[in-house]
């Protein structure tokens, strides 16, 4: 044995004798003082050999016996709490790594709350403010590959980064500050910076050092959820100090490197998150997606289509880190063709959520900036080809926000792949989304790379097309110089001052119709559009003899000159026609929705003049038709904004299922649902037909959007039909024809779906629901619970749930009818 | 300006029972503190009515026009002596006084058009009248009521100015010499020295034929309206040049009568567009559409207390009560018709 070996062994053992037996205050000062000879920046120091034979074999034994004999009588031995200083100062000034185990191993190895795990804990808690943590890091850069290294570090890691969690479970309720996780991994945080530092003057200075720890103990950190508190405290001062420094940028290059495959994606997405923008990123990351395969992965894929909770800001800052330097740049390219082919495939437009199609969405955008035209050009024609696919798959969806976002993706693409084409132009009305999008299609700042600014022109366009044109004019007001004075003149309201259309409105319904077929003076043929509406319903008597020739030119009429409002002015005329003489004209709609020759326009405008028509016809309190004249002396053209917000909000009425009973506004005129009597004719012959396809019209083709205006308007028609004699009839056909269809693919149709089983519910009397249509019911029950739970519209979802609902308080209304 | 302008005014009352289109108004009287001014309209079928304006009824009705249009009607200063012209080329002088309502002279018009004609009172019994003459772009001046022509004022050969569509006749404050302003088809409008029978200014003022015009003489400036869509505001200077100051745009084209009202405050125009116009007169500033006719409105005439008269196709008469007329601003300020008088006494 090696004499410095034993002469240590003799005096450690003695001093532990003396330590564990011992209640002689002085006696145990004097040895705790021979033995802090042994460490490092004591007073008259021991031989560096035997410091090193101490710490390596000893340190732990005595620090063990340390706190074996930790009692509140131990030390009071001596005044003062001397026992207590010197106590402490082996473990504050020992090897950092041995100290901190054992700290770590006596807290967790307590019983209970007792005087010694708090004496413990406060200990521990100054041993993390005195900076300890960072040599016990430090430490581990430094040592060189040993036997026993792997497993020492494994522990150490696992006691480092499970700190709070083992202090927290030990001292439950009298945790201290210091631990609690937001305090602690922030820190950390300190303490690995203070680290780097060091590694980066010991690199400086030649020496060899290692930062693998501390890429474990962050990626730890990270795997535990705390990305925001450790890389709140790194990513700031990091960016500031690789600013300039190569060895800086590299030591952190090489820190994320280190970083276990199973963490990568917990410190990147909270990198990404943290860095400020595409530089800092790619300062802190170097090349690291072209060395790790883990971090491609997560970078290019999973950060971009299989997750959609980040922010634009990240989407922005990861995509420019991509497009910084030429070797990224093919995963770009990369990127965007994938994301293109997400955009527009049916399945994923099918199935993804909104928010996640816009996520995408942003991301193309994004992509699209980036990319300069050159290298766009290599690859138009797939680029081209899967825009267009999906484009076209977009525009076909029946929901409205997905085929905004085609739209308005579609322009920004289309005139960035094909510049040399015309772009692709639609009329979308801008709202904040659009301009959202649009504006992430503008190239980023200059300042980034020079190379961008050729692109930006082109970039551009789309948004030129947008932008309006419509400077306003200033009227130069004629100030009077003159003493006329202005004030006693206030000008009236000046409003109504518009140009003036020459008046050859008919008077007769008949002259209408004439005028409205064969006329070729337009301003005839406008005046009659104008005038219809009022004349029917001033005169039934003489629309009733027209009303099926009246309803059929309606529903032909084109718009052959740009009327303002020409939409509503029809379709209110139709109503009119509609309600003057339900039954013939219902059933003339009727037959002419599954007739041949018709656009999907006209089949659609059938139904909602249907569902108009239904919901005036069945207004509680209407007025009897022939008082219902509007005072003549009201101008067509001042009316006529009211009246189609009106209108609007009529559609919008009949859209929205009320499940609470209208409030009794109109209490007092009751009077028989006029709705009864016709609804046959208004829903039978809707329902009969929908499964034969034509070979102008395929419901359950491509038809999708009628289907599910049909299925609405069917809803909206059985909701109408509450009291009605027929009611019972058409819910058994209404829940059949929804049997049927209730695997739909398409959202839109399925909503429909749900609302018309609302509607059956509510309309339908509880007790002939339950004595005509058991079956059906009990049918529907499990479908709605399983639309409610895995649907992946929301809409759909929310639709579901109120059905069920609806359900139960039919279930709750009968039980009591039959217990009794 | 204000947060909510004031509503459209409506009409203080309506005259209905000329059952035809009015063409012609004027007010009569009034400005001597006898009374409510008398309204006289002249309608399609050729009928004068008289309208008390206290009971709101035709108080008597002239027919002297045989069925055919009455286009101008004028009193004279004093007497109360009328001047209706008519489209069956007759231009009647009827004696109102006391109740009365004969035809005591008729001039014979030569021109077919529509040109209304314009009197200049110099003296109770001497007055001058300027009406369309023979000749297609003629002005024939007579001296009334001795009916004797005084001259034939005619552009001269290269001019082609077209048929006069609407003259007024006026004399300057400064000079005793007679001025012949004159609205012309292609849209010019002309000042005349009818002595020297011969045009000392003449300006472009619309592409389209003047249809009528007002002339302020104490400010010395027009405005003229056309079968376009603009106002145009012209001014003569002391070379009697006329000079276009502006124009104004209005939304619907069509003016057949502008008016200065006698305060020279504000003015009216009779819109083809069925609407009465309001301009303030010396920024132009629009201050009001009065909307009531259904129809074209033919003709506008301003009474010296400021009430405002529009005649309309749709065969009534809406009376309007707009900027009453302060009462200490009106006395200073004297109506051109008024100032008309004044020359007239000095003259006599």
């Amino acid at each position: 044995m090696d004499p410095v070996q034993s002469a240590v062994a003799l005096t450690v053992r003695e001093a532990l004798h003396t330590l564990s037996s011992s209640e002689d205050g002085g006696h145990l000062l004097s040895t705790l003082g021979a033995l802090k000879r042994y460490l490092s920046g004591a007073e008259n120091p021991a031989l560096p050999g035997e410091q090193e034979e101490f710490a390596r074999m000893h340190f732990s034994a005595v620090l063990r016996c340390l706190v074996g004999r930790l009692s509140p009588g131990w030390l009071e031995l001596l005044p003062n709490g001397q026992l207590e200083d010197l106590w402490a100062s082996f473990f504050l000034e020992g090897p950092a790594d041995q100290a901190f185990l054992v700290l770590m191993e006596s807290i967790e190895g307590a019983a209970g709350p007792s005087f010694r795990l708090m004496k413990m804990a406060q200990l521990l808690a100054r041993f993390l403010s005195a900076g300890r943590m960072a040599a016990v890091m430090e430490g581990q850069c430094r040592q060189l590959t040993e036997p026993a290294f792997r497993l020492l570090q494994e522990t150490l890691l696992i006691k480092v980064v499970g700190l709070p969690d083992h202090l927290g479970n030990r001292l439950q309720r009298e945790n201290l500050e210091a631990f609690l996780p937001q305090n602690y991994f922030p820190l950390l945080g300190e303490e690995i910076m203070r680290v780097l530092q060091a590694v980066v003057d010991s690199l400086r200075g030649g020496w060899d050092c290692s930062v693998s720890f501390l890429s474990q103990v962050l990626g730890k950190a990270c795997v535990h959820g705390r990305q925001k508190e450790i890389l709140g405290v790194l990513v700031p001062r990091l960016t500031a100090l690789t600013q300039g420094s190569c060895l800086w940028q590299r030591v952190c290059w090489r820190l994320v490197e280190c970083v276990p495959d199973r963490a990568t994606e917990a410190l990147l997405t909270g990198l990404v998150e943290a860095a400020s923008g595409p530089d800092v990123l790619s300062r802190l990351l170097g090349n690291l997606v072209l060395k790790s395969k883990k971090a491609q992965f997560v970078m290019t894929r999973k950060i971009l289509f299989l997750q959609y909770r980040y922010s634009t800001p990240m989407l922005q800052s990861l995509l420019g880190y991509l497009a910084m330097d030429s070797q990224r740049r093919p995963l770009l390219r990369q990127a965007l063709k994938e994301l293109l082919e997400t955009w527009g495939s049916p399945s994923a437009i099918r199935h993804a959520p909104l928010p996640q199609q816009r996520y995408i969405s942003s991301a193309l955008l994004i992509c699209l900036a980036h990319l300069q035209d050159a290298e766009l050009r290599d690859s138009q024609d797939e680029l081209l080809a899967s825009l267009m696919a999906g484009v076209k798959t977009r525009l076909d969806s029946s929901l409205p926000a997905v085929r905004r976002l085609g739209m308005i993706v579609a322009g920004v693409a289309s005139a960035r792949i094909h510049p040399d084409g015309p772009p692709l132009r639609f009329q979308y009305e801008e709202d904040e989304l659009s301009r959202e999008l649009l504006a992430l299609a503008a190239p980023p700042p200059v300042a980034d790379s020079p190379s961008e600014a050729e692109a930006s022109p082109a970039a551009e366009t789309p948004d030129r097309g947008s932008v309006d044109s419509g400077v306003p004019q200033a009227q130069p007001e004629g100030s009077g110089s003159d003493l006329d004075s202005d004030d006693e003149l206030v000008p009236y309201d000046m409003s109504g001052d518009q140009e003036l259309k020459s008046g050859k409105a008919p008077a007769y319904v008949r002259d209408c119709v004439e005028a409205l077929t064969s006329s070729e003076d337009w301003e005839r043929w406008e005046a009659a559009l104008r005038a219809l509406e009022g004349l029917i319903v001033r005169s039934p008597a003489a629309a009733r003899e027209v009303s099926v020739e009246l309803a059929k030119v309606l529903l032909h009429l084109e718009e052959k000159t740009s009327v303002v409002g020409f939409e509503g002015l029809r379709q209110r005329a139709l109503v009119a026609v509609v309600v003057t003489d339900p039954a013939p004209v219902a059933e003339y709609l009727t037959s002419q929705f599954y007739a041949l020759n018709f656009s999907l326009r006209q089949r659609i405008d059938i139904l909602d003049v249907l569902t108009l028509a239904a919901q005036e016809l069945s207004r509680p309190g209407r007025l009897p038709p022939q008082c219902g004249s509007p005072s003549p002396t009201s101008q067509p053209s001042s009316t006529q904004a009211p009246a189609w917000r009106a209108v609007v909000q009529e559609r919008i009425r009949s859209k929205t299922r009320r499940f609470s009973q209208r409030s009794p506004g109109r209490g007092p005129d009751a009077g028989p649902n006029e709705f009864n009597l016709v609804a046959g004719y208004f829903f039978f012959p809707l329902i009969r037909h929908f499964d034969r396809p034509l070979v102008t019209f395929d419901l359950l083709g491509e038809d999708q959007l009628v289907l599910g205006r049909l299925v609405h308007t069917l809803g909206a028609l059985m909701y109408l039909a509450v009291n009605t004699t027929v009611a019972v009839a058409m819910g058994k056909a209404l829940l059949e024809f929804v049997w049927t269809l209730r695997f739909h693919g398409d959202a839109y149709v399925r909503r429909g779906l749900l609302s018309a089983v609302s509607s059956v519910l509510i309309s339908v009397p509880a007790e002939r629901l339950l004595a005509d249509l058991p079956d059906e019911l009990l049918e529907a029950r499990p479908w709605l619970a399983d639309v409610a739970e895995q649907d992946p519209d929301e809409d759909c979802r929310v639709l579901a749930v109120k059905a069920l609902l609806l359900l139960e308080k039919l279930r709750d209304t009968l039980v009591p009818l039959s217990s009794p | 300006m204000a947060a909510s302008p004031l509503p459209p005014p409506d009409p203080q009352f309506v005259l209905r029972g000329t059952q035809s289109a009015v063409h012609a108004l004027h007010f009569f009287g009034g400005a001597q503190g006898q009374g409510r001014p008398l309204l006289l309209s002249g309608s399609l079928s050729g009928l004068v009515h008289i309208w008390s304006l206290q009971t709101r009824r035709a108080v008597a009705t002239l027919d002297g026009h045989g069925g055919k249009c009455v286009t101008w009607l004028q009193t004279l200063p004093q007497g109360h002596l009328l001047l209706s012209q008519g489209r069956d080329l007759k231009l009647r002088l009827w004696d109102l006084a006391e109740g009365r309502n004969a035809i005591v002279d008729s001039v014979p018009v030569e021109s077919m058009g529509f040109c209304r004609s314009s009197v200049l009172a110099r003296g109770p019994e001497r007055w001058m009248l300027a009406m369309p003459g023979g000749g297609s772009d003629e002005v024939q001046i007579l001296e009334m009521p001795s009916k004797t022509s005084v001259c034939t004022l005619k552009p001269e050969a290269d001019a082609k100015p077209g048929m006069p569509m609407c003259l007024e006749l006026w004399q300057a404050d400064s000079s005793p010499r007679p001025l012949l302003l004159a609205g012309y088809e292609d849209g010019s409008v002309a000042l005349w020295d009818v002595s020297e029978r011969k045009v000392c200014s003449r300006v472009a003022c619309h592409p389209e034929p003047v249809m009528g015009f007002d002339f302020d003489s104490q400010k010395a400036r027009g405005v003229s309206g056309s079968a376009e869509k603009a106002l145009a505001v012209w001014s003569l200077d002391e070379q009697q040049a006329l000079q276009v100051c502006r124009t104004h745009e209005l939304t619907n084209p069509g003016i057949a009568d502008v008016k200065i009202r006698p305060d020279r405050k504000i003015l009216a125009t009779a819109g083809w567009d069925h609407r009465v116009r309001v301009f303030h007169w010396w920024t132009m500033k629009p201050l009001a559409v009065l909307s009531f006719h259904s129809a074209t409105i033919h003709s506008v005439a301003f009474a010296t207390d400021g009430l405002l008269a529009a005649g309309s196709g749709d065969q009534r008469i809406s009376i309007w009560s707009l900027y009453p007329i302060r009462s200490d601003a009106s006395t200073p300020s004297l109506g051109h018709a008024e100032g008309r008088e004044v020359g007239t006494q000095a003259l006599a």
